[in-house]
């Protein structure tokens, strides 16, 4: 169970590893984000990400425990980056592990969906163009974590 | 005394990454807040703090801009997260 918030880049099968050593269960999932090369307006340079020190990692704490709570699971990490990233960066990486493949998928779905609305990031989109712009929230996003 | 943050495009637009403001009986809620800094700061706070899709976070926990406040407090105004 650990929550990583950080600016360096992070390996994913590193922390695989670590989440299926720490609590080996029947069933794990991940998710993994990572920066898109385009967006509405054009090509995309790089993602920037903002986030609220402090308040960030008491977020994800809690969602990850909200899932442990729901869906019984026997270890789970979150992964997210701030600062400039790259294109094809990975920005987000989360692993569950529970005793069954239902619990692990919808807990997956349910960490990313309340980490999506409810932990403090902003995204800026910086374009091939020089134009930078923060991306607007999406209603989208919104429907999903009603979801829950 | 409270302590006032900033984050994104409301940081951007207001030009101001942190701030505190002097203690006041008067401020018994988030609202009462954003009132005294756009009555000190001017027309465009007024519009930036009172936009309609505004966040507010008390301690850093979102609440709702009814939610009192308290001496020490630490209260940050954002738009919503667009993170993973």
């Amino acid at each position: 169970m650990a929550v990583f918030v950080q600016r360096e880049a992070f390996e994913v099968d590193q922390h695989y590893d670590f989440l299926v050593r720490e609590n080996p269960g029947a069933a794990v999932v991940t998710f993994t984000g990572y920066v898109r090369d385009h967006c509405g307006a054009g090509e995309v340079s790089a993602l920037e990400l903002e986030h609220y020190p402090g308040m960030t990692e008491s977020v994800l704490a809690n969602i990850g425990q909200q899932a442990q709570a729901r869906f019984d699971l026997l270890a789970w990490r979150i992964v997210h980056r701030y600062g400039v990233l790259e294109v094809t960066d990975p920005i987000v990486w989360t692993g569950v592990v529970a005793d069954h493949r239902g619990a692990a998928f919808e807990a997956c779905e349910f960490v990313m969906d309340i980490l999506k609305t409810d932990a403090p990031f902003w995204k800026r989109e910086h374009l091939q163009s020089g134009t930078k712009q923060w991306v607007q929230a999406r209603s989208l996003d919104a429907a999903r974590r009603e979801r829950w | 005394m409270l302590t006032i943050r900033f984050f994104s495009m409301i940081r951007e637009s207001l030009d101001r990454e942190e701030m505190t403001l002097d203690w006041d009986e008067g401020l018994v809620d988030i609202n009462a807040v954003k009132q005294t800094l756009a009555d000190t700061n001017g027309e465009h706070w007024r519009e930036v703090l009172f936009q309609g899709n505004l966040l507010h976070a008390l301690n850093q926990r979102v609440v709702r801009p009814e939610h009192s406040v308290a001496d020490g407090d630490e209260i940050a105004f954002f738009p919503p997260m667009t993170g993973g």
